[in-house]
């Protein structure tokens, strides 16, 4: 299959959703959905806005920081769960409870706990990071191959060299995938905390172009953190395929 | 063994909320910054015997119950053609993958802009954040059928209809009860998630409003609501997921 | 270029290499089961520098077997030694082992897995890379360098199995059915060349398979095992000469002889296979 058959039907299909943007435009009018092309017209005037970069700065700021805890939590309570059958087994259906709980009813009490500021963003977004690098990493190291470790054995490495060497290589690509999910998923988290209850971040200016009815701006904004966000999630799979030595 | 794995979690559980309480009630952590589990399940209580909530609570049921069944009957649909046809299998597999990516939040403005500030935008809200786990559930589940059943269903001479009914949707079945499982929890965050960020009636938009209004006592008891819902759910589907035969998809 | 000293082990004195000594297996029973009993009474003693092959029903506690001669696990009684000394539950120095699965790393090239082991002892560099090459070009994966086992079929990922164990010069190779997932054909070139490397090396074999034609033709004497729980009924030896293929099967003894190793197991096997007796 050549690679024209392969990516060019999602091609097409961007195309597509082109059209019926611009058509649903032409339709309802600029005052309920705006047309494509001045979406990405005024999404361009929004990044070299001096007002808008601080905010953009700000969510940044607390995305990258609730990544990291994120991943520094999750792959590190991820790797312990999976090395302990037994306390995997007991906190397994727990952290899958939690998982599928509307985590912004949980927004209030870190509002409560960490105040008004940035700090609420960080644990709301590293709160949503987390369960996908956890999971993935309990997972991984869990399906690890019994006959990587027997062969461990038969070599007569160390505990620690069987870490390093077999065990955690062994378990990266799982890792890697759970983290990828977790990074956007901690993006989204700060984004979501921003909306309510916050005075700076994209998040904010973008309840208040909802509460102001001003479509532009939630267009622009929208189509700004969709770029980004799925921008920073090719990169990741792109390093994820290189992981697993895809052919 | 399976029995002192139940006995170590309730532990685990009981260990973190009896702490809680402690820590609360000897005032180290501020009573308005967080209540003592024992006063939460008091509100609670207090909530479900006073009534009024059962108005905001079958409006999030209705609204829930409105996006799940879209979800899973387009998903469902939209599952079955993309895995019968492989162009649009190639077309929508960018899409599919980095789905949850795709921050379903801020597009609930636009679905706000497009069908009003009211239940539409966020039966959008819950559909959006479900669909594609049942679409994925679908094509997983229909990729389960080997070739090598088709051949088998051929030589059996099993019709359309009853090679569907005797191989196809049993070899689905688990992918499709994930799918179940996952659409309706997407589609309970979904909906109760947009009720808090923007929205007039709900259970989310009371949460916000308690929280609002300085009212801990009754925001607490209303976020244990939701986590006992979300708990009973839960419940339901591993319940039946582990009656299908093989115990489900591992 | 053959360098043969790059894979010769070091001499070790003529006689008894490994042996178990009145040992028995058993595993604890599971959530309420019964504890199962895999060997009992087992008396092996396997001599410097043989061939010794292990044939038995399923389930007859082989790969138990195995684990307990190369040091993987401790017997329930009895003594496993290796080179006169008592091993217990530690694999010694100088064991290789071949497993039935795929063990090679997927996130190695085919050179960075032989090397593994040596990497991690600390083999200096330029020694490591002398064997390498050897083991490389020994095993026919050259050109394969660089090529992960994700590349390679079934055959020639279990080779660089065995060239990453023959890379450190084991005295005693044990082998857990390695050429099970391979194709008869495949299976009879890869004996070939294991006994070309046994040849070579003068290390001592020891070698599970369930195929009786495989186990007659690689071995000196081969060990058959009963239903489980697993004891050596009979010990056959073979008298091939040292020098042998798999054109060995032209032979009429060949024949006879597998005939005779069924004639063992057959009884065994449907006991296994709980068709009664």
């Amino acid at each position: 299959m050549t690679l024209i058959q392969r990516q060019g039907p999602f091609f097409l299909l961007c195309i597509v959703v082109l059209i019926l943007w611009q058509l649903m435009h032409m339709w309802l009018g600029t005052s309920v959905v705006v047309a494509p092309s001045r979406a990405v017209e005024i999404s361009f005037d929004l990044l070299r806005d001096p007002t808008v970069l601080p905010h953009a700065a700000e969510s940044l700021k607390a995305f990258v920081l609730a990544a990291t805890i994120a991943g520094v939590l999750g792959i590190g309570f991820g790797l312990a769960l999976g090395a302990r059958p037994m306390a995997r087994e007991v906190m397994e259906p727990i952290i899958m409870s939690l998982y599928s709980l509307p985590k912004v009813t949980l927004y209030p009490i870190a509002l409560l706990i960490f105040g008004l500021g940035i700090s609420a963003k960080i644990a709301f977004g590293a709160l949503h990071g987390i369960f996908p690098i956890l999971i993935f990493s309990m997972n991984a190291v869990r399906g690890t191959s019994p006959i990587f470790l027997r062969s461990a054995r038969a070599m007569r490495l160390s505990r620690w060299q069987t870490a390093r060497h077999v065990l955690i290589p062994a378990a990266l690509p799982q890792i890697f995938t759970g983290v990828r999910i977790g990074i956007a998923l901690a993006f989204l988290g700060t984004l979501i905390g921003e909306l309510f209850a916050s005075q700076r971040g994209l998040g904010f200016l973008l309840i208040g172009a909802i509460q102001r009815n001003d479509i532009q701006l939630v267009s622009a904004i929208v189509l700004l953190i969709t770029a980004f966000v799925l921008t920073l999630t090719g990169i990741l799979l792109a390093i994820e395929r290189r992981l697993r030595h895809v052919t | 063994m399976t029995g002192s794995v139940a006995w170590i979690r309730f532990g685990v559980i009981a260990g973190f909320v009896l702490t809680l309480e402690f820590v609360c009630r000897i005032g180290w952590v501020d009573a308005r910054t967080m209540i003592a589990p024992s006063e939460m399940a008091l509100s609670l209580a207090r909530i479900m015997t006073d009534g009024e909530i059962y108005a905001s609570l079958s409006m999030t049921v209705f609204t829930i119950l409105a996006a799940y069944a879209i979800s899973v009957v387009l998903g469902t649909a939209l599952g079955l053609l993309i895995q019968r046809y492989d162009v649009l299998r190639r077309a929508t597999a960018p899409i599919l993958a980095a789905w949850y990516a795709i921050p379903s939040f801020a597009f609930y403005p636009l679905f706000i802009v497009l069908l009003g500030f009211g239940r539409p935008a966020l039966v959008a809200l819950g559909v959006k954040l479900a669909i594609v786990s049942m679409i994925a559930a679908t094509i997983d589940g229909l990729d389960k059928e080997r070739r090598v059943f088709s051949k088998v269903a051929r030589v059996a001479q099993l019709g359309g209809l009853a090679r569907i009914r005797f191989i196809t949707l049993p070899a689905a079945l688990p992918h499709l009860m994930t799918g179940l499982k996952l659409a309706f929890v997407y589609s309970f965050i979904g909906v109760v998630a947009g009720e808090f960020i923007l929205s007039t009636a709900g259970l989310g938009y009371e949460i916000a409003y308690a929280y609002d209004n300085y009212d801990t006592t009754r925001m607490y008891g209303l976020i244990l609501l939701t986590c006992v819902i979300a708990a009973l759910i839960n419940s339901c589907f591993r319940f039946y997921e582990r009656r299908l035969p093989g115990g489900g998809v591992r | 270029m053959t360098n043969v000293a790059a894979l010769r082990p070091k001499a070790v004195a003529a006689g008894v290499h490994a042996e178990l000594v009145g040992v028995s297996k058993t595993f604890p029973g599971r959530g309420g089961q019964a504890p199962v009993t895999a060997l009992a009474g087992l008396d092996i003693a396997l001599r410097k520098g043989e061939f010794f092959s292990v044939v038995g029903p399923s389930g007859c506690g082989k790969s138990t077997l195995l684990d307990l001669l190369a040091g993987l696990s401790a017997p329930t009684e009895g003594r496993v030694l290796f080179e006169g000394q008592d091993i217990g539950n530690t694999v010694p120095p100088g064991i290789g082992v071949v497993f039935q699965e795929d063990a090679s790393f997927p996130w190695l090239t085919v050179s960075e897995n032989i090397a593994f082991t040596l990497r991690r002892e600390g083999t200096d560099p330029a020694e490591i890379q002398r064997r390498v090459d050897y083991a490389i070009g020994f095993m026919g994966l050259r050109g394969f360098e660089n090529a992960y086992p994700a590349q390679l079929s079934g055959g020639m990922r279990q080779r660089v199995c065995i060239g990453r164990t023959l890379v450190m010069q084991p005295r005693f190779i044990l082998m857990d059915e390695p050429f099970g997932a391979l194709d008869q054909q495949t299976r009879l070139l890869m004996g070939d060349e294991l006994l070309r490397l046994w040849r070579e090396t003068g290390a001592t074999v020891f070698f599970i398979t369930h195929a009786l034609d495989e186990a007659n033709l690689l071995s000196d004497r081969i060990g058959v095992m009963s239903a489980r729980p697993g004891r050596i009924i009979d010990t056959i030896a073979t008298e091939w000469p040292r020098e042998r293929d798999s054109r060995l099967a032209e032979r009429g003894e060949f024949g006879q002889l597998t005939a005779r190793l069924w004639g063992l197991l057959r009884e065994e096997s449907r006991i296994a296979l709980g068709m009664g007796t």
